[in-house]
């Protein structure tokens, strides 16, 4: 007996509609985070425990601003899609679609926070 | 009767009677990073926040993050961030089909707790001696 009908099976979406589409966009932000990690940690280590002028400076240079940015939004990109999948797996009924949405919400809002604070610092306003 | 050592069989054994392989506690590691990592990045979001705000509140903050405590909690960011980031290579790389098989999924875990240990060696090392 086949369960799928010939259009589903062609279109290849599944019952959730989205197929491998958020397995694949986790693959990508990781590899985006596999150039953006060591790019970011490193000059952030550097500059951790140096005064505000100095760490003012070090950010307002466009090189480690661009990186900051990048990996700003691309880390958090990466946690809600990680953390919705530990969610699925943990958490079912109402509570699941509460604790995907919170976390939706707050990865979005530091991801905010990050860029606008580096953006802010770059710009020199 | 057929149900009268109901409640009184022997069970299956418990999951804690298993020696945990490696890779099993790669796999529950892989997670709790990736959960650290998000609370550790939001530290850092406000951290940039504050020196984007004002000279006295990049005081405050930083104050907090290089307190020993603050600085202790970097460093657990450190070694998840290395971790996750070694730990992610190993689960690419099985993604395109490879390296599967008990020997090399032991060896890839010990190359990844080596190459964790030493990138956050190097990281602590730019941050105290550079």
């Amino acid at each position: 007996m086949r369960y799928l009908t010939d259009r589903k099976r062609a279109t290849g979406l599944g019952s959730a509609r989205s197929g491998t589409g958020h397995f694949w966009e986790q693959r990508v932000s990781s590899i985006a985070l596999l150039i953006l990690t060591p790019l970011f940690l490193f000059p952030l280590a550097y500059n951790m425990g140096d005064s505000y002028e100095a760490v003012r400076e070090a950010y307002g240079h466009p090189i480690n601003a661009t990186v900051a940015v990048a990996f700003m939004l691309t880390a958090f990109l990466h946690f809600f899609q990680g953390i919705q999948v530990v969610i699925e797996d943990y958490v079912h009924g109402r509570w699941e679609l509460v604790l995907i949405i919170t976390m939706r919400l707050m990865s979005a809002s530091f991801a905010l926070i990050g860029t606008i604070a580096i953006l802010k610092i770059l710009f020199g306003a | 009767m057929a149900d009268v050592n109901r409640g009184n069989r022997p069970l299956s054994p418990h999951l804690q009677v298993y020696k945990w392989p490696l890779n099993m506690a790669m796999s529950i590691l892989h997670r709790m990073t990736g959960v650290a990592l998000g609370v550790v990045t939001a530290l850092i979001a406000i951290w940039f926040f504050a020196l984007a705000w004002s000279p006295s509140a990049f005081e405050t903050v930083n104050g907090l993050m290089t307190s020993w405590l603050g600085w202790l909690i970097l460093l657990g960011g450190a070694v998840s961030a290395w971790f996750h980031f070694v730990n992610g290579i190993r689960h690419l790389v099985w993604d395109t089909g490879s390296h599967f098989g008990q020997k090399r999924v032991n060896r890839t875990a010990v190359v990844g707790l080596v190459a964790t240990v030493l990138l956050t060696i190097a990281t602590v090392w730019v941050a105290l001696a550079v």
